[in-house]
């Protein structure tokens, strides 16, 4: 009697050879076949919940994709609890019960990675850590890539190639491949358009430059909606060939940002919050403190950071920069800014400059128009600031081969003389600019197929699907935006079928995928041209060690501005009426993060809005059109129109801009992606990608409720987000009222006779507010998603929240505050809670007893930082299915999952402490500092937390607790956090008249 | 004095009529058509108070308007309030029994049914609040193989024991009461079943010297118990609240305060059962405009208190000078829910003065209708104190509130409707007023005619 | 209205009966719902379970004397002890017993590669997070928890796995630590063979009260 694997095995034989009617047939036929069921659920007993129910077509075809997945990943299933299964091959250096890491890169959006450890557990990857050797991370990771688990094992991910939606398996993919490769080969190539997003893939651009060689007429567009083509143009114009500036923030004294937002929106965003943070760490007060000047045309991390702020429209900043590069002597131009309080701003900023020359930094936004970009360089020339705080190399994703951008593409398509598109990674038909007609025009073409993760928009618009295999399943390479390369390593087999990237420019040349890993391989076999075969191999593995080619930084380019660079300063335009900013999604992008439940649920930067996008515009047209938050709005720009809730913001939000985030209003992302938010493609036009303007707004009838986790942004008088100015620093100031010495207090002192006493310090100064600690901690902790519904009713899960609070007189400046468990001492939670769920152990944890609480939630009553949080319902889908209940794939087996009813909160990670202490205690030693590092710390790109062992002096949380900055929140309530904070810093510019005038 | 002793009861009452009476009504009474709606539509509100029950037991307390910050909801409010209304019996059977008040004699009896069923329907909110109510025995010291046991820091273990402790000797008073006249019934009773019924209920008292010597000991005894717990239940229930950091929560006048608070919807309770029952079986005899009178006095009094401590709660948030004690009063009365605040004090402090009028305490119908919205008023009073406390603390942003869901008015109006339920079945299979007691008043006067 | 007695005097003594008798019945009640907590009937100990394979630790530990960490490798390294490959058994049984119906599943496995499915006897709950290095490092023998496996058939939980049970150790390490080989079915802890193992337990672990907290085990 054949075992079951081969049942199925043979069952995906006869699937494989089916097509299109027979293989539907095939497919009825299987559903039928107790067999095979029979054989499924003994391979998958996992899935045994799906064969309660009657077994309908879809379900099955899951069942298979999963089967499929089993025949790549044998061991990686989870084993149900009341069985044990054992590998029947132990795979080499796996210990079961211990996770291991991996070396890979992920980037964000297409090009610029960053370099990731990826921990996986018994073969899944669970967890993403970034990596301390690379330049980009530090050690830092985004959100996106803390999402990267879920989104690899999404159920909605496409599990199979379909023709017109109907199944058919790779084979018939292969063989009409093959059938219109002789009609283009014949042809010199003529009438194949390959549709990538932009890539700064060393592999890729030698295999396109190969396809060029091999296809001189094929044709190679790029389709990238969040771009950087004005500062690569701004700097060909300014220096006569194409580049990219990176910065040195930690060299800047001075950093004047020009509607620039580096701490989130820049390539190497990661990096340089880190270099930035540190250069204001100031714990001392002799330290030095960078001053940051913004000037911002929407509301931005860096303008909340910024010392001094100037809420400008996007077409000011070109006059800004001219009247800068005036004030500075880089041109010479009578004209004044009009306004008094830019000109005010500016006048201090280019004192500022002057003061510090060379060690001073001004740039611009990558969404302003190359004009700006070549005044920009011209100031830093002059400043002398190149070589020193910025340098010059080439662009990272290197467009210069490809013929065009989409407009191109579509420009070809209507001629006709496409006849063969492959749409690699991209999804245009959503993606598109409004005023391009890619969905019409790509119906006229031939052979059109897409490749990408999921059934999307594009997807369901041409003829041929397939599959496209994750970050994580597959073999390639990337550049971060200093250019240094990683080699992009699979940690987990593929679990459906598919084809990388690589592979399929090697299908669309050769015609068969030929392996990944020996493509990328020969890149850089090519690149390091070894002189033995031992040095290739030795490099090669070094590299995938540590996660970046060694050496692999672009060179700094050595270049004098051009000598007519004058030629293409503009004059300055401000346009009148209102004003319409993109901007890309901090929580999808450009849309293609739609369907992960995390990055939805994320609180936005500053406006703390989940589940969608709005149309963000100041209080004071919010009075003129009469509306309050979540009533529709009918926006129109260039002929296009579109009706969009409205978010009102603060004060310093420019009165004239209108904000409409990228991302959303995805038709076809997944049942999680779907019809959240609103689409800004269906108002962006591909002559100003950026930037709409003479836009109109008016009230319409609607309202959608939108879904903030933050409704005050207000303290109230109340001392609770602390910020000090720099000179009162410098005097000697504390930011404790208590000067640090304890309050007085009734209760007699616990003696906690522990080997350890974990504490945790906040750096208010460093945090930008980013909010990757949440989706750490939600990655790390099991914490479920629970949806808009629930979040409108205030029950987001987040174990630690970063609230945004307005400070200064008129509430124009923000501090930003994360909030975790407090971890108090004196715990108000403790002694109200009837079953002893929520107790203290000796290492000053404050710990919450899941299988213990009968979820009276008289603790989260008692907590006076509310950082508790409930399972008000079944969120994690123990006693029936929840659509955003992650897979159990992700979980992390070292985390409880939580049961409805049941009281959670931060644990400082315990269970890293434990298997810390476990380790510790079996070499019989005490635990290392860098040994026990909590999830939101070591995301944190700017190093605003840091968590040690109280108890041993040599630690860094040392250092940060002795500095004046440092304070306790809520100290007056005798909780005596184990939490604690260090006060924000502003270094604004003192008001001498001197400076006014000159 | 004595001419108020006698005002007690209509005069011309004779041991044989008060029995007649009184036993009539549950034995040889017809069916009235007022008890049948009541009946029927109480029933209903009681199905679907069982109905919301299972649902949030079967998918979870979400179902109710309760989030972070305010994850205590209205669940917690009825528990306030049908304790509160759990109270006038025990003070009107125990404390006037000591206080030999002869006025309590005719409505201590339904008095005590009310604070039994109150009690009872109070008692089972906290466990419908609870996220995993099948854990609830975690709650109890019993001998676990997690050799664990309950934390008795804890006011809600305290709460357990208290509320516990009330309903069993409520439900001892209140059937040691009965039994005398669970006899009379027996004897009166005409068929062979209900003779069998009341006769084992009876537990065979035959009314001897001996067993009347022991019921009047015993009976002392238990008043004597139960005095204290009127108190302590209510005290202990306020510090589930008192002993947190709260503001609007801390504070040292919480156990006065809610016992005061308890007898005032406690009386206004018996007021709304007294007037429809006096009604609709004709117990005016019995139940008498003076006895109307004397329950108005101690709303009033009651009344007073719960004002006095409104002002202590403004004054010490005043003279604290604490921003969050103060932010929560200025959250009170301009916040979210300050029409309920102001609603509160209008009436709780407004409205109740009108007691000091005889005209209003002697006029039956403006009595029903105060007692009515005086008790509404203290639903929405404890509300406000559990709800709008934790709504707006410390932190801004984390300040946030909720609506009311279905379930949360199901699970209140249904709650209602099963007290009316077990009411109306008290009303017909057990005498609403104490015979023998009765019968013992109307001894006394005669006496004091002669 | 019938003029005879309602109740017989038996009634009398039914009553009595029924008054007095709730009483010893109420308390009867309470010490066998206590008793049956801690039944093996609740906590499923000494029952054995069918396994694909009647494995016989008997005769592999006791008989062929094959040491714990033959099979179980990870038990010095990690949470988890591990469960042995099927190559593991093949690397014997490729050479024995070749024709045993027994070994048919072991042999199928590893010529299909799918894993042989073995059941779960010591089973704690999810949220408990017992690792084995860190007692094994302690000279906690196997046998403490596991029983003599040595003279086990088939394998059986010996032990009630009852967090009383995890406590009665946690309490008083002291006499259950300290053996010179742990993996030795008959092992026996330090103060058995006389010498004490307080100096041990202090060198390198918690202060003893540390090892009661709820943050040791729960997560």
């Amino acid at each position: 009697m054949p075992t079951p694997v081969e049942i199925i095995q043979a069952w995906r034989e006869r699937l494989a050879r089916a097509e299109g009617a027979a293989y539907c047939d095939a497919l009825q036929e299987a559903a039928g076949d107790r067999v095979l069921c029979g054989a499924l659920q003994e391979v998958m007993p996992e899935l045994a919940h799906v064969w309660q129910r009657r077994i309908d077509r879809r379900r099955l075809l899951q069942l298979l994709g999963a089967s499929l997945a089993m025949s790549g990943a044998a061991g990686c299933s989870r084993a149900p609890r009341e069985k044990l299964v054992p590998y029947t091959a132990m795979p080499e250096g796996l210990v079961p019960g211990i996770p291991q890491t991996w070396a890979t890169a992920l980037s964000r959006g297409g090009s610029y990675a960053h370099g990731v450890l990826v921990k996986t557990h018994m073969g899944r990857p669970i967890k993403v850590e970034g990596n301390p050797r690379h330049p980009a991370s530090r050690g830092a990771s985004d959100a996106f890539s803390q999402a990267a688990p879920l989104e690899l094992f999404d159920p909605e991910r496409s599990r199979a190639c379909t023709r017109r939606g109907a199944i058919v398996s790779s084979s018939a993919v292969l063989r009409a491949l093959a059938a219109v490769r002789d009609r283009w080969s014949a042809r010199a190539g003529r009438g194949l358009a390959v549709l990538t997003g932009s890539t700064s893939s060393p592999t890729l651009q030698r295999q396109v430059h190969a396809l060029k060689s091999q296809l001189p007429e094929a044709r190679w567009y790029v389709h990238e909606p969040i771009d950087r083509s004005s500062v690569i143009e701004g700097a060909a114009l300014a220096f006569g060939r194409p580049a990219e500036p990176i910065y040195d923030f930690t060299r800047a004294r001075v950093v004047v940002a020009l509607d620039a937002d580096f701490l989130d929106a820049m390539p190497g965003h990661l990096s340089y919050a880190r270099a930035f943070a540190d250069a204001r760490r100031a714990l001392d007060r002799h330290d030095s403190v960078n001053r940051l000047y913004a000037a911002q045309s929407t509301a931005t991390l860096v303008g909340a950071r910024a010392d001094h702020r100037l809420s400008v429209k996007a077409t000011q900043v070109n006059g800004l920069a001219r009247r800068l590069a005036v004030l500075l002597g880089v041109i010479d131009d009578g004209t004044s800014s009009h306004d008094q309080e830019h000109e005010r701003w500016l006048r201090l900023a280019a004192a500022d400059l002057q003061a510090h020359q060379g060690e001073a930094l001004v740039l611009c936004g990558d969404h302003q128009p190359a004009a700006v970009h070549v005044l920009v360089h011209a100031i830093n020339e002059k400043l002398g600031n190149f070589g020193r705080t910025i340098r010059l190399i080439d662009p990272v994703a290197d467009a210069s081969r490809s013929n065009g951008d989409l407009r191109a593409l579509c420009a070809r398509m209507a001629g006709g003389a496409v006849d063969a598109l492959f749409m690699l990674d991209v999804n245009p038909v959503y993606s598109a600019q409004a005023d391009l007609p890619f969905a019409e025009l790509l119906s006229r073409v031939p052979f059109a197929l897409h490749s990408g993760l999921y059934q999307d928009e594009t997807a369901g618009a041409s003829e041929w699907h397939v599959p496209a295999q994750h970050a994580f399943e597959t073999w390639s390479d990337v550049r971060a935006f200093d250019g240094s390369a990683s080699i992009v390593q699979p940690v987990i087999a593929p679990l459906y079928p598919g084809w990388s990237l690589p592979q399929w420019l090697a299908l669309i040349m050769k015609g068969e995928p030929g392996d990944a890993m020996g493509i990328v391989r020969g890149t850089w076999r090519a690149l390091w041209a070894p002189a033995r075969d031992r040095d290739f191999e030795r490099r090669w593995h070094e590299s995938l060690a540590s996660g970046v080619v060694d050496k692999s930084q672009s060179a700094s380019l050595t270049t004098a501005l051009d000598r007519n660079w004058q030629a293409h300063v503009q004059r300055s335009v401000p346009s009148e009426g209102l004003e319409l900013r993109f901007t890309a999604d901090a929580s999808v992008w450009d849309g293609r993060y739609a369907n992960s439940a995390w990055l939805q649920e994320l609180p936005r930067p500053l406006t703390s809005l989940t589940w969608g996008n709005a149309l963000l515009i100041s209080s004071a047209l919010a009075r003129e059109l009469r509306v309050v938050n979540g009533d529709h709005v009918s926006v129109e720009h260039a002929g296009h129109e579109l009706t969009a809730p409205v978010w009102i913001m603060p004060t310093d939000y420019p009165r004239h801009t209108l904000t409409l985030a990228l991302g959303y209003g995805r038709t076809r992302a997944g049942e999680i992606g779907t019809d959240v938010g609103v689409s800004a493609y269906r108002l962006r036009t591909s002559a100003a990608p950026w930037l709409g303007t003479n836009v109109k707004v008016r009230a319409v009838e609607g309202h959608s409720a939108l879904a903030a986790v933050q409704l005050h942004h207000e303290m109230h008088g109340r001392d609770l987000a602390r910020q000090m100015t720099l000179d009162g620093f410098t005097a000697g100031a504390r930011a404790s009222h208590s000067e640090g010495n304890r309050l007085p207090s009734l209760y007699p002192e616990i003696d906690r006779h522990g080997r350890y006493a974990w504490g945790m310090t906040i750096d208010l100064n460093a945090c930008i507010g980013c909010g990757v600690c949440t989706i750490a901690c939600q990655a790390e902790n099991n914490i479920p998603a629970v949806g808009k519904a629930q979040v409108l009713l205030g029950r987001e899960m987040h174990w630690i929240r970063v609230d945004s609070n307005r400070v200064g007189d008129r509430g124009e400046e923000t501090v930003f505050q994360p909030v975790p468990c407090m971890q108090c001492e004196r715990a108000p939670c403790e002694y109200v809670c009837p079953v002893e769920a929520s107790v203290h152990d000796s290492e000053g944890l404050n710990v919450q007893v899941y299988n213990r609480c009968i979820g009276t939630r008289d603790c989260s009553q008692n907590c006076p930082y509310k950082v508790r949080r409930f399972n008000w319902l079944d969120y994690n889908g123990y006693e029936r299915e929840q659509p955003l209940a992650a897979p159990a794939a992700v979980m992390n087996p070292d985390v409880t999952v939580r049961s409805r009813g049941v009281m959670e909160k931060c644990t400082y990670c315990v269970q890293r402490i434990s298997r810390a202490r476990i380790q510790s205690k079996i070499e019989e030693r005490t635990i290392r500092e860098e040994e026990v590092i909590p999830a939101c710390a070591a995301a944190c790109p700017s190093h605003a937390i840091v968590f040690g062992d109280l108890l041993q002096s040599d630690q860094e949380i040392h250092r940060w607790r002795g500095s004046a900055r440092h304070y306790v929140l809520l100290e007056e309530l005798g909780t005596r956090p184990r939490t604690t904070y260090l006060a924000a810093l502003r270094n604004s510019k003192p008001l001498d008249d001197e400076t006014l005038k000159s | 004095m004595s001419a108020e002793r006698v005002s007690v009861l209509k005069p011309g009452e004779t041991y044989a009529s008060a029995t007649d009476q009184i036993s009539a009504l549950v034995l040889t009474e017809p069916t009235r058509r007022t008890w049948v709606l009541f009946f029927v539509t109480s029933a209903a509100l009681a199905v679907v108070y069982l109905y919301a029950i299972t649902a949030v037991f079967a998918i979870g307390v979400g179902l109710m308007g309760i989030n972070i910050p305010v994850a205590w909801g209205w669940p917690l409010v009825n528990v306030v309030w049908w304790i509160g209304i759990g109270h006038a019996g025990t003070l009107i059977s125990a404390i006037l029994l000591l206080l030999r008040q002869p006025w309590r004699t005719s409505i201590n009896r339904f008095a005590e049914a009310m604070t039994i069923f109150a009690a009872g329907i109070a008692g089972m909110f906290p466990f419908i609040h609870l996220g995993r109510p099948w854990y609830f025995y975690f709650l109890l010291p019993y001998p676990n193989t997690m050799t664990l046991w309950p934390q008795w820091r804890s006011p809600l273990v305290w709460d357990f024991f208290a509320i516990s402790t009330y309903i069993l000797v409520s439900i001892l008073f209140w059937y040691q009461g009965l039994i005398p006249d669970l006899a009379t019934l027996r004897d009166r009773a005409r068929t062979r079943r209900t003779q069998l019924i009341y006769g084992f209920l009876a537990l065979g008292w035959r009314g001897s010297i001996r067993h009347w010597r022991r019921y009047e000991t015993v009976y002392l005894l238990l008043a004597g118990l139960a005095t204290p717990l009127v108190v302590s239940v209510h005290s202990v229930i306020s510090l589930d609240f008192a002993v947190t950091i709260v503001p609007g929560y801390h504070s040292t006048i919480f156990p006065p305060y809610f016992v005061a608070g308890a007898l005032l919807s406690g009386f206004c309770m018996v007021i709304t059962i007294a007037v429809p029952l006096r009604r609709a079986f004709r117990l005016e005899p019995y139940i008498t405009e003076r006895h109307f009178d004397v329950m108005a006095k101690v709303m009033l009094s009651a009344g007073m208190v719960v004002i006095y401590s409104y002002a202590v709660e403004l004054f010490t948030a005043w003279y604290s000078g604490d921003p969050f004690e103060r932010g929560m009063l200025v959250n009170r009365a301009l916040g979210p829910h300050a029409t309920l605040f102001w609603i509160m004090l209008a009436v709780n402090a407004g409205v109740l003065q009108l007691l000091w009028l005889k005209r209003v305490r002697t006029s039956i119908p403006m009595l029903f209708t105060l007692a009515i919205v005086i008790n509404t008023a203290m639903w929405i009073e404890r509300y406000v104190i559990v709800i709008t406390s934790t709504q707006r603390d410390y932190m801004p942003s984390a300040w946030g509130t909720v609506s009311e869901t279905h379930y949360d008015w199901a699970l209140l109006l249904g709650s209602l409707g099963l007290f009316f339920f077990l009411m109306c079945l008290f009303i017909r299979f057990l005498p609403v007023i104490s015979i023998h007691e009765v019968r013992e008043l109307i001894h006394e006067q005669e006496e004091q005619r002669s | 209205m019938s003029s005879r007695q309602l109740f017989r005097p038996r009634a009398n003594t039914v009553s009595r009966i029924v008054v007095y008798g709730s009483v010893p019945l109420c308390l009867v009640a309470a010490a066998w719902s206590i008793a049956l907590a801690r039944s093996s009937w609740r906590t499923q100990q000494d029952r054995f379970v069918q396994q694909p394979v009647p494995f016989s630790h008997e005769h592999h530990v006791g008989g062929l004397g094959i040491d714990c960490r033959y099979c179980h490798t990870s038990v010095e390294t990690s949470a988890f002890a591990g469960m042995p490959p099927t190559q593991t058994c093949m690397t014997c049984h490729s050479q024995l017993w070749r024709q045993a119906d027994m070994l048919e599943p072991v042999r199928r496995s590893a010529r299909t590669g799918q894993p042989l499915r073995w059941t779960r006897v010591n089973d704690l709950p999810d949220f408990v997070y017992f690792n084995h290095s860190v007692h094994i490092h302690r000279g906690v023998p196997c046998s403490t928890c596991h029983g003599r496996v040595d003279r086990m058939p088939l394998m059986r939980q010996a032990r009630s796995l009852a967090m009383q049970w995890c406590l009665g150790c946690h309490e008083h390490p002291s006499p259950h630590i300290g053996a010179a080989n742990p993996f030795d079915p008959a092992a026996r802890p330090a103060m058995a063979l006389g010498k004490h193992p307080r100096a041990v337990l202090d060198s390198r672990g918690d202060p003893l009260p540390r090892l009661l907290e709820c943050s040791i085990c729960h997560r």
